[in-house]
């Protein structure tokens, strides 16, 4: 990704090696010239483009579609309008969003659920990274990175389902170990103030694992050098970490970072529905459970696109400010 | 630790001395950290696997901790003689099945013409490709495209609106920018193949590791998906898997419980036999997969050095 802005203009690396030593005349012909072998060079990778076609049509058909589709946030739906002949209603859909008394809670339950998430999810895997690296080799690494890992292919679905059993409040194993120890027993998913929690905790135990790995995988890739000459200087295991370690995998946790920030506000968001129950909607109420809810379940369909499309608006903003943030921070950003 | 720090180190033998103190604190502290983890991970995992051979009345009193109490199969007789399961199943397998094949094909193709730096409008083809992963028209529009194209309520539902991950054709042309070296290519256009022979007789073949790495992502992708089978599916006989699973474990929708008889002894054990079913529901749906983590690991790790070297 971050090689597109920084590679040479493709009219020059694109000089294709199959036209042999003659890329020397080529950049000194006229316009005309150029655009006329531009074309020759695209008839001439026809098949390339074939190869590439389903995944164009792809992305025309699911991606791009929906996008041109948006318009209907600024109009009425209609089934028999569709996308483009259903009335104008301009900017109705924001305006009742804005004004509707779930707009304050269902923003501040997505940011205060995203930044939690963030703040907990990002850190913790980067933490056991540098530990496993250091601590354990061989058979014991292999056997941490297996068991740390195995949660990522358990899915959501079941999860969840774990977590409503596990705490359950009559009969789960952590109200019961609660009742062992003299407590009161918690209802956790019927109430507001344990849904984010709950959700961060359970975030933690099914994603840490696999990102862990990536960081593992970049720490791999620090030369063992550094660590020698340190050793010989006498650094313990600490400093080694703080000094080698951390610094040789910060490009790779900037860009995480970044793009984390990108889905802040889209990642969850099949587990916060699954996890929804009546009870505990206050909290678990997000800017995408409500727009599934208003959207698939109410067919509100242009109000429900007004909502998500404030939704991808807000994270492309949060995204790019980020990015400029570490642009100017660290001289690393995704593009 | 902090009184041997303020030690200046100044002979090696010093050095060495505070050494053999701060690693080994190092080392305690981590594998406290560690050992908490392991077994916040292995402990609900083998919890759910106990229960759900124990007697259901036993884990509602609190009496399973560590091994099964009052051994018992009915939890797993009853989800095994249920038809919304095999159903489940039997869908799960073929949208899985169909889902990764599509999937892949796509984004190995695609990864490899987007690595050919010769191909003309290769960085307006990317950024297209890229921007997606960062603005879309969301779920409603996505909703309304597929319900145009007469797709609800079809098999197609399941495999196409997902074929693609942008973020797997990074993975892939970054693979072949790496790995396949132009010299190759040159060397074989020299012999008169052509874009197609290429990529079907050398390309395809040199990236095995990759192909396999993307078929083990979408397997599971797909296999645990439930978001599409939720939205784009309204008839029963279709549901995969996770959604069965869904109505059992989260909206403890038990497909028998309409055949309970009225008197409440009776009534509460049925009830009991319906949390034992969960158990064994959350067993039969995971444990296959979690006893081939190691074997799946290594195409992880894989695909997270790629990952990590693109970055």
């Amino acid at each position: 990704m971050a090689d597109t802005v920084v590679q040479a203009q493709p009219v020059t690396a694109a000089d294709s090696p199959h036209q042999g030593s003659s890329s020397d005349p080529q950049q000194r012909r006229s316009a005309p010239a150029r655009r006329k072998s531009r074309t020759i060079r695209v008839l001439r990778a026809w098949q390339l483009y074939v190869l590439l076609a389903p995944t164009l049509v792809y992305f025309l058909v699911f991606k791009y579609w929906p996008m041109y589709g948006v318009q209907i946030a600024f109009r009425d739906y209609t089934p028999a309008g569709g996308f483009t002949e259903s009335p104008w209603a301009g900017v109705d859909h924001f305006v009742r969003f804005f004004s509707s008394y779930q707009f304050g809670t269902v923003v501040s339950n997505t940011l205060l659920l995203a930044i939690m998430n963030l703040a907990f999810v990002f850190p913790i895997p980067i933490l056991l990274a540098l530990l496993v690296n250091q601590l354990a080799q061989g058979r014991f690494r292999r056997f941490v990175q297996n068991v740390l890992y195995a949660p990522t292919f358990i899915s959501t679905v079941v999860v969840v389902g774990i977590l409503f059993i596990l705490l359950s409040p009559r009969a789960g194993l952590i109200n019961n170990a609660i009742g062992l120890f003299g407590g009161e027993p918690i209802f956790f998913m019927g109430s507001a103030e344990w849904f984010r929690p709950v959700y961060v905790a359970s975030s933690v135990w099914q994603e840490a694992g696999f990102n862990m790995v990536v960081y593992l995988a970049a720490l791999a890739g620090i030369d063992p050098a550094l660590h020698d000459a340190a050793k010989v200087d006498g650094a313990s295991k600490l400093r080694r970490v703080w000094h080698i370690d951390l610094p040789g995998i910060a490009p790779v946790i900037s860009v995480l970072f970044i793009l984390a920030v990108g889905n802040l506000l889209n990642l969850g968001f099949e587990k916060a529905l699954l996890m929804q129950t009546d009870l505990n909607v206050a909290a678990s109420q997000v800017i995408q459970t409500y727009t599934y809810e208003v959207g698939l379940q109410q067919a509100q369909f242009s109000y429900a696109s007004a909502i998500g499309l404030f939704n991808s608006v807000l994270n492309l903003a949060l995204l790019l400010t980020f990015n400029q943030v570490a642009r100017r921070a660290r001289q690393s950003s995704l593009w | 630790m902090t009184t041997q720090l303020m030690r200046p180190p100044v002979t090696p033998r010093g050095t060495a001395f505070r050494r053999r103190l701060a690693d080994p604190l190092f080392n305690a502290f981590a594998m406290t950290i560690l050992g908490f983890a392991l077994i916040a991970v292995i402990y609900p995992i083998y919890f759910i696997v106990i229960a759900s051979v124990s007697e259901p009345a036993r884990v509602y009193e609190g009496q399973v901790w560590f091994w099964p109490v009052g051994f018992t199969l009915d939890g797993y007789a009853r989800l095994l003689t249920d038809a919304t399961v095999w159903r489940g199943l039997g869908n799960s397998l073929l949208y899985t099945g169909l889902a990764t094949a599509l999937s892949v094909a796509l984004v190995v193709s695609a990864g490899y013409v987007l690595s050919r730096r010769d191909l003309p409008g290769r960085k307006t083809i990317t950024f297209l490709l890229v921007v997606t992963l960062f603005f879309d028209g969301g779920i409603i529009p996505r909703y309304l495209v597929v319900g145009d194209l007469g797709l609800l309520d079809t098999v197609g539902a399941m495999i196409l609106p997902g074929a693609v991950a942008v973020w797997n054709v990074v993975i892939a042309r970054a693979f072949f920018e790496s790995s396949l070296p132009d010299e190759i290519r040159e060397a074989a256009q020299m012999d008169g193949a052509s874009d197609f022979r290429f990529f079907f007789r050398i390309a395809v073949p040199l990236s095995k590791p990759l192909i396999a790495l993307m078929i083990v992502i979408h397997l599971i992708w797909n296999w645990n998906g439930f978001f599409d089978a939720l939205i784009y599916l309204n008839n029963p006989d279709l549901y995969p898997l996770q959604l069965v699973l869904r109505n059992i474990l989260v909206q403890s929708d038990l497909s028998g419980s309409s055949n309970l008889s009225g008197d409440l002894a009776s009534y509460e054990a049925a009830q009991r036999l319906a949390e034992l079913l969960k158990y064994s529901a959350i067993v039969f749906a995971s444990v296959p997969l979690l006893l081939m983590v190691p074997f799946l690991q290594r195409f992880f790790t894989q695909g997270a050095l790629l990952g990590a070297v693109k970055n």
